[in-house]
């Protein structure tokens, strides 16, 4: 066959350019030509989402994805979710409350979850919420409120770490103080209902 | 070698009275590697010179190869082949028996059945390769359900099919029924269930210069795959290596199946002289590894009018699939809990596992356990409707409290729960006043819908709760664990560290973090100072496999003991006693400077009132049962026969949760398997083969399936076990399915006798009914 | 995976009128197979079945993408995903049972990539969209080298999996009429600059569990009454009971001219079994799938109508 397509594209925040055959799949690049193989492969058809990374953003299965359509794209696997050694908040929420036992949907579902929490900037999502987004996970040994807590979890963790930075930033100085009120006042108005409006929430026609 | 990982929160400090290590949820020791991408599971491996190993399967379910044909128009450079003939020892997966063969020689005994193995350095070719293999088998008659194996007019196993019997008796069975006022007779049915573990089976094999073998792979049990290839390649043990990778899951489906799949990688190593990866796609796995036995079980129980059981009939099939593989056992342990966890002076129990032509099923947590307590819980229920009784006092009524006998005659001496599980269940769900308001809210919604009013949506639900009760037998049944005759060793590091030696494999469930606790507990350090070494067959002893129930028991317990003695020799040698990680360190360092290495081991000795009879099957089955009961409270949908869970509440003991989060975890994973297994899970069967063997079409529990879990840890201390704990991992799978038959007859009136409920099973059973058409 | 990924080859086309020419090219040596979001091909390659050895890539293609208004039509490319199609405002609000449709299909994942060409073109009886499309009188825009061809849903499905596309021609989008412009029965012109009312939208799938799973019945309804209290607009589409997604053109007939009630209903319901053919196959039987359809059917009339409930 041919030599194969030149893939450029961004893994992980770090461009990459690596030489496959144009089908090849996106999960197979990562884990064999970019050595990332924190992306597992739990079926091979799109069903349990082992396979799940970041594609400019949203959650897909790699294992569905074609090099020759990641030309250019931003990809996120796990090993790109913490900066650095220390674990992200959201890593540490499953280490710590039971959300990771075998393992092998953790990088997916982690992936999944990370979107998720972008996606809601700063607000906590709901119970159903978190298991409408990882509905697309599958997960064998949990039974998933473990991983739907520690989801939850995070997203508080990290809510309560903005508030208290909000709050930090707006102390020095005297202009400030009013600033300060003005800046407490605002998490109160703008206090998030948890039924929400978000494109992810389950509207049904006749329902 | 496990490094210590060092989570950010509840980090022990080495003070002089160390914080308790047990019963304490300290964070997953091996979660940092997970949630980071750093575990290395099998398929992430790589070897220089590594082929792609692929396997030539049976596509009728009996017959005889007549002829095996490879394509001349196929590239076959570099395809390595492998069949029977060349395998250099026996020609079996020796386990209890050695009726299965490695690959087919002559006989086709089910479909998918391994043949030939093929592998390249190119895994298109070997795949290509496969298609390139024509296999010309005369089919022969194919026995492939329960009613035609015993039947019996195909003979797949002896002469009447049947792989193994086992028969419990106690009491006067005819003079119990005679004395009692209400006969209840049923008939229950389960079928096949895929363990369904995320990362599939997969195996690396290696030939080594010395020509020996190297396993590396997934599985549960590293000293039965170094068994079963000891025969099979007519090596001795110190020739052989088997070694754990990271699991990504098990629950049974990598206990004996392992055995399998490390032959067929080892022998294409053998043959090849170069390491070959076989790792299979979900299509394979599901197609041709080991499943749920499937069971007819027919129950008969006569009670007086107040309910109390004087008379239970148990009847079970079994059905084993084409080989012996781990059918006793399995139905062993169905049979020894068929009775339920309920007192009763008169008891049959009669348990067959028989023979068809499908693959050999295997263990599924729970192993002939879920089976037989699904049939005596819906039987209960049905019991209960029949009787006019509520369904928790019925089983109050009945449920065995301590001093009670079991069918095998044994005394339930310690830490007896069901009473207390019941309660607490019970009382936590709200059980009698949940049941009267979905009763209310039922005949109000009836109502309703006859005047032309709907829930939102236009639907027409209804509601209904389920109870069951469920006892699990802690460990192997019988004598087995005198038989497995575990061994598990403490030694020190280099570095001072005290290293647990064992064989238990880490699959999930939290084995390594347990051990640590356990461990640290004893020496008086924090868990984060232990290690926990690989499973490695050239390391470790063998604590036996990782099943049944006995992690944390009996394995724990032989470390406990470790520990304990290790401490006695280091604080001997100090003459003082150790306080503390530092403290414990620094003696160590010194010890190994100036004793050198240093291990203490222990081996299992029966506890000196076990007593168990094999060929009577009387006396001590287990050393204690853990205990638990479940209320699951479930929607109906008529319209369409879907039932969604909306809560399951339960309440176990387990007699010392050594990490009450990885006890609750097992308790909510195993849950959701039974509640998977009663109503979604089924495998669908075409000519002998699985027809739904892709993922879309086996259908497990996504996160919106799943209800949400309220779980009561109960703690009973068993003195036998390592700080009282029993066993853990599969009581909760025998509770669910029994509660789901239940709450589906107490939404909607209609009775079903065969798991999964699926909802074309439940529309038909309501048809007829006023609520649909 | 089971196919030899490596062998396959694809084509890359710079814009649409260079895919529609490399397809059209192709027709004699062996079509070129498009290739949208991947998530019905993959599957099926990783069985190893092969529709084909070489792809087009439709990704690059702007000019499928994209959702615009046209006059009263919502005119959507054939590569807008489900995820953009259930979140956007226009489709939320005026064709709810399509964003309840994308919504449902598969999951999170499958919905950013599966697209609403690749679920036409995929042509499955089971497919989630399909009922909508056809119930909501979508109009397909298949565009070739000899220009742009309107195909009416209704038209778009000869048999199973069979389109009514010429083999060069690629669905380039889809547009959907406004749900309430059909002309109103017996009730006269409407008046000019009034807009009837919006027929009420119905949509359900009944899968084999609550998220990522394939339809074992899929029903798509429109529902509106004049202003005598006669049904002016019935339109049924299901999927899942046929070996194509059908119009219940039975069902519907009932339905037309009718006063609600339960009677009504029940009429309709037994003229819809007339309508659909089920069978039993991997993931359901006929029989359920008989009963579903009337359930399915009865639900939506009185969702849309309380009235159909009673007698």
């Amino acid at each position: 066959m041919s030599a194969g397509l030149a893939l450029d594209f961004t893994v992980n925040g770090k461009r990459r350019r690596v030489r496959v055959p144009p089908m090849k799949r996106l999960l197979d690049v990562l884990r064999e030509d970019c050595g990332l193989t924190g992306t597992k492969e739990g079926c091979g058809e799109g069903e349990c989402g082992a396979c799940t990374v970041l594609m400019d953003g949203v959650p897909v299965n790699s294992c569905l994805v074609p090099a020759v359509q990641a030309a250019g794209v931003k990809i996120v696997t796990v090993e790109g979710l913490a900066k650095g050694p220390a674990l992200s908040v959201l890593q540490r929420a499953f280490v710590e409350r039971g959300g990771t036992q075998c393992g092998s949907c953790t990088p997916g579902i982690l992936v999944t979850a990370h979107a998720l929490l972008q996606r809601a900037k700063g607000r906590v999502p709901g119970d159903a919420e978190v298991r409408e987004a990882l509905a697309g996970n599958l997960c064998r040994c949990t039974g998933y409120q473990m991983i739907v807590n520690a989801v939850r979890a995070a997203a508080r963790e990290t809510q309560a770490s903005a508030r208290k930075r909000a709050a930090r930033a707006a102390k020095p100085g005297a202009r400030a103080k009013v600033k300060s009120a003005r800046t407490k006042a605002k998490p109160a108005k703008t206090k998030v209902k948890t039924r929400t409006k978000a494109p992810r929430g389950r509207k049904q026609a006749g329902r | 070698m496990i490094r210590a990982s060092t989570p950010r929160t509840r980090r022990h400090k080495t003070t002089l009275r160390p914080e308790p290590a047990v019963g304490v949820s300290v964070p997953k020791r091996d979660g940092a590697d997970k949630v980071t991408g750093r575990a290395i599971y099998v398929d992430d491996l790589k070897f220089p010179g590594m082929l792609h190993g692929r396997t030539v399967r049976s596509t009728v379910a009996r017959g005889i190869i007549r002829r095996i044909e490879f394509d001349p128009a196929f590239d076959w450079s570099g395809v390595v082949i492998a069949d029977y003939k060349d395998i250099p020892g026996e020609n079996c997966v020796a386990h209890l028996t050695e009726d299965q063969p490695l690959l087919a020689g002559r006989e086709i005994e089910h479909a998918d059945q391994a043949i030939l193995l093929l592998a390249h350095a190119d895994p298109e070719r070997a795949e290509a390769a496969l298609g390139a293999v024509r296999v010309d088998v005369e089919s022969l008659d194919a026995v492939l359900s329960i009613e035609d194996s015993l039947a019996a007019r195909v003979k797949v196993h002896g002469e009447d099919n049947v792989f193994k019997e086992y028969n419990i008796a106690r009491g006067d069975l005819a003079a119990g029924f005679a004395a009692a006022a209400v006969v209840v007779e049923g008939v229950y049915r389960c079928g096949h269930q895929e363990q369904l573990y995320l990362e599939n089976n997969g195996m690396i094999g290696e030939r080594t210069a010395a020509g020996g073998i190297v396993v590396r792979g997934s599985m549960q049990c590293p000293y039965f795959v170094h068994h079963a290839l000891q025969r099979m390649f007519g090596l001795p043990p110190e020739k052989i290596r088997v070694i754990q990778t990271v699991t990504g899951g098990g629950f049974g489906g990598k206990e004996d199946y392992p055995s399998v799949i490390a032959g067929h990688a080892a022998l294409l190593a053998w043959k090849s002289g170069r390491p070959v990866k076989l790792v299979y796609d979900r299509l394979e796995d599901i197609a041709s590894t080991t499943k749920r036995h499937p069971a007819l079980i027919r129950v008969r129980t006569g009670h007086s009018r107040d309910g109390t059981l004087v008379a239970t009939d148990v009847d079970v099939v079994m059905d084993g699939g084409a080989y012996v593989t781990l059918s006793p056992r399995v139905l062993s342990r169905g049979a020894l809990h068929a009775g339920g966890a309920y007192r009763c002076p008169n008891v049959r129990i009669r348990a067959r596992a028989v023979a068809t032509n499908t693959p050999p099923n295997g263990a599924f947590r729970g192993f002939g356990a879920p089976q037989t307590v699904y049939a005596i819980e819906s039987h209960m229920d049905r019991v209960a409707a029949e009787l006019g009784l509520d369904p928790l006092d019925l089983r109050l009524r009945n449920a065995v409290v301590r001093g009670d006998q079991t069918p095998t005659g044994q005394i339930l001496r310690e830490s007896v729960s069901a009473v207390e599980v019941l309660d607490r269940t019970a009382k936590r769900v709200g059980w009698t006043e949940k049941r009267r308001r979905f009763e209310r809210e039922n005949a109000a919604a009836e109502r309703a819908e006859r005047a032309g009013r709907f829930a939102p949506g236009g639907r027409r639900l209804r509601r209904g709760i389920g109870l069951a009760l469920g006892w699990h037998g802690a460990s192997f049944t019988g004598s087995g664990e005198v038989r497995l005759a575990s061994v598990a060793a403490l030694e020190l590091s280099p570095e001072g560290r005290p290293r647990v030696m064992a064989a238990s494999a880490e699959i999930g469930q939290g084995a390594i973090t347990v051990f640590t606790q356990m461990v640290a507990e004893r020496l008086g350090v924090a868990p984060d100072l232990v290690l926990v070494e690989t499973p490695d067959t050239d390391r470790v002893p063998d604590s036996g496999p990782t099943v049944a129930s006995r992690t944390t028991m009996v394995v724990g317990g032989l470390l406990e003991d470790c520990a304990r003695g290790l401490r006695e020799r280091l604080e001997l040698f100090a003459e003082r006693a150790i306080e503390g990680g530092a403290d414990f360190q620094r003696v160590a360092r010194r010890f190994l400077d100036q004793r050198g290495p240093l291990r203490v081991e222990r081996g299992y000795r029966k506890p000196p009132w076990i007593e168990w009879n094999d060929d009577t099957y009387q006396g001590d089955a287990y050393p204690c049962f853990s205990y638990g009961a479940i209320a699951v409270e479930v929607e109906v949908d008529l319209d369409t026969g879907e039932v969604r869970v909306l809560k399951a509440t339960t309440a176990q003991d387990i007699g010392k949760a050594i990490h009450p989060l990885l006890c609750t975890g097992q308790i909510e994973g195993g849950t959701l398997q039974g509640l998977g297994w009663a109503l979604l899970e089924e495998v669908r069967w075409k000519d002998g083969r699985i027809w739904n063997h892709q993922l879309t079409n086996y259908i497990i529990p996504t996160s919106m399936d799943a209800p949400p879990f309220d779980v009561v840890l109960v703690e009973n201390p068993f003195p036998g076990g390592p700080f009282g704990a029993k066993g853990v991992g599969e009581l909760p799978m025998d509770l669910p399915a029994g509660a789901v038959v239940a709450a589906i007859a107490h939404a909607t009136g209609a009775r079903v006798d065969e798991i999964p409920i699926t909802p074309e099973r439940l529309l038909r059973a309501l048809d007829g009914r006023e609520e649909t058409r | 995976m089971r196919a030899a990924l490596s062998t396959l080859e694809v084509a890359r086309p710079r814009d649409l009128a260079h895919a529609l020419k490399l397809l059209h090219a192709s027709l004699g040596t062996g079509r070129l197979v498009p290739l949208a979001g991947g998530t019905d091909l993959f599957v099926m390659l990783n069985a190893g079945v092969l529709p084909g050895r070489r792809f087009l890539d439709l990704g690059g293609l702007r000019e499928l993408r994209g959702v615009r208004e046209q006059g009263d039509h919502l005119v959507l490319g054939a590569l807008t995903t489900f995820s953009e199609i259930r979140e956007h405002a226009l489709v939320r609000r005026r064709y709810p049972a399509l964003a309840a449709a994308a919504a449902e299909i598969g999951a999170w994942q499958i919905q950013n990539r599966g697209t609403l060409g690749g679920n036409i073109a995929n042509a499955s009886p089971a497919g989630d969209s399909l009922p909508v499309l056809l119930a909501l009188e979508a109009v397909v825009h298949a565009r070739s080298v000899r220009g742009t061809r309107e195909v009416p849903f209704a038209a778009l499905f000869r048999g199973y999996r069979d389109l009514a596309l010429e083999p060069d021609e690629l669905i380039a989008a889809v547009s959907l009429p406004d749900p309430g412009a059909p002309r109103p029965l017996g009730g006269g012109a409407a008046r000019r600059g009034a807009r009837p009312p919006r027929a009420k939208q119905f949509f359900r799938k009944v899968g084999t569990r609550r998220a990522q799973s394939i339809s074992k019945v899929v029903l798509a309804g429109l529902l509106r009454l004049g202003r005598d209290g006669r049904v002016d607009l019935a339109r049924v589409a299901i999927g899942s009971v046929a070996p194509v997604t059908l119009r219940a053109g039975r069902a519907e007939h009932a339905l037309l001219g009718a006063r609600p009630s339960a009677v009504v209903a029940a009429a309709a319901r037994a003229a819809l079994l007339k309508d659909i053919a089920p069978i039993d196959d991997i993931r359901s039987d006929r029989e359920y799938r008989l009963r579903v359809a009337g359930n399915l059917l009865e639900q939506f009339l009185r969702v849309a109508e309380p009235r159909f409930a009673r007698r």
